[in-house]
């Protein structure tokens, strides 16, 4: 049962990102991005991680995917790209080169016996209690500070973006304005 | 029977390959930063799979904040995207080239 749920999903994430990578059409992405991220949500379930899993659909799938199909519809990108035109000379072979690359990097590294570690050094993972008051306990005691840190950074990150999508009269110059 | 670790972690490196192609080969602003969303997504992964294959609740905190900053990423790109093409209609990052030489 455990295998089957984790081929099947393992197998939808895996073609969702393909059609992130594959489809033309922008809007077409975000709806496979959309299969990535509940595969992968799918997938947290099988590995008892539920509230990570309940914050991956709300979060991503829910929100910025969201996000994503409004800026999208809002700049009126989603024409279709011709994907055949290769304005750099050997720009495919070289990045299906690097992938590959990094692909090997991650298997050894997977591989290697360096991740092991001590084990439970903040909390177990299992034993009596639910995922979430865990991942409360260690979140509010020991991981305070960076708690607090992430909430300026939601702050800064808000009102980065309202200055920045703001019509102003100055604005931000075009490329054609700069240039001599 | 649980489906041992190391299959998840390849699973994560095949995903992230995946994302790290797209980023590479393709144009579109957008679609590049959804093949961001696919890496942070694998890297996520991986986290959860150490936190079940150590018994430590610090991965799955970890991903947390990744996801927290995901999302603040999120927003500040698009907004730069969105500043861009007010001005400017092209949808590749070919044309985005003020900082060249």
């Amino acid at each position: 049962m455990d295998w089957l749920v984790f081929v099947v999903a393992g197998v939808s994430a895996l073609a969702g990102a393909l059609g992130v990578v594959l489809a033309r059409n922008p809007v077409h992405s975000a709806l496979m991005l959309i299969l990535t991220l509940f595969s992968v949500a799918v997938l947290f379930v099988a590995q008892q991680a539920h509230f990570l899993a309940a914050v991956q659909v709300i979060v991503y799938a829910g929100a910025v995917v969201v996000l994503f199909l409004f800026v999208i519809m809002f700049l009126g990108v989603d024409r279709e790209e011709d994907v055949r035109r290769d304005p750099l000379v050997a720009q495919r072979p070289l990045a299906f080169v690097v992938s590959m690359l990094v692909l090997l990097e991650v298997l050894l590294l997977a591989r290697s016996r360096w991740a092991t570690g001590a084990s439970s050094v903040v909390g177990p993972a299992s034993g009596p209690g639910s995922n979430i008051e865990k991942i409360a306990s260690a979140l509010f005691t020991r991981y305070l500070l960076a708690f607090e840190a992430t909430s300026i950074l939601l702050v800064i990150a808000v009102v980065g973006a309202v200055v920045l999508a703001r019509r102003t009269p100055g604005g931000i110059k075009s490329q054609q304005e700069v240039r001599p | 029977m649980d489906v041992p670790g190391p299959w998840y972690l390849g699973l994560a490196a095949v995903l992230f390959t995946v994302g790290a192609l797209g980023l590479l080969v393709r144009r579109n602003v957008l679609v590049m930063f959804m093949c961001v969303e696919l890496m942070l997504n694998a890297v996520n992964l991986t986290f959860v799979t150490y936190s079940r294959m150590l018994d430590d609740i610090g991965g799955q905190v970890l991903v947390f904040f990744v996801l927290v900053v995901a999302a603040a990423e999120v927003v500040v790109g698009l907004a730069i995207i969105v500043a861009i093409f007010r001005k400017r209609s092209e949808a590749t990052a070919d044309d985005i080239s003020l900082l060249k030489g």
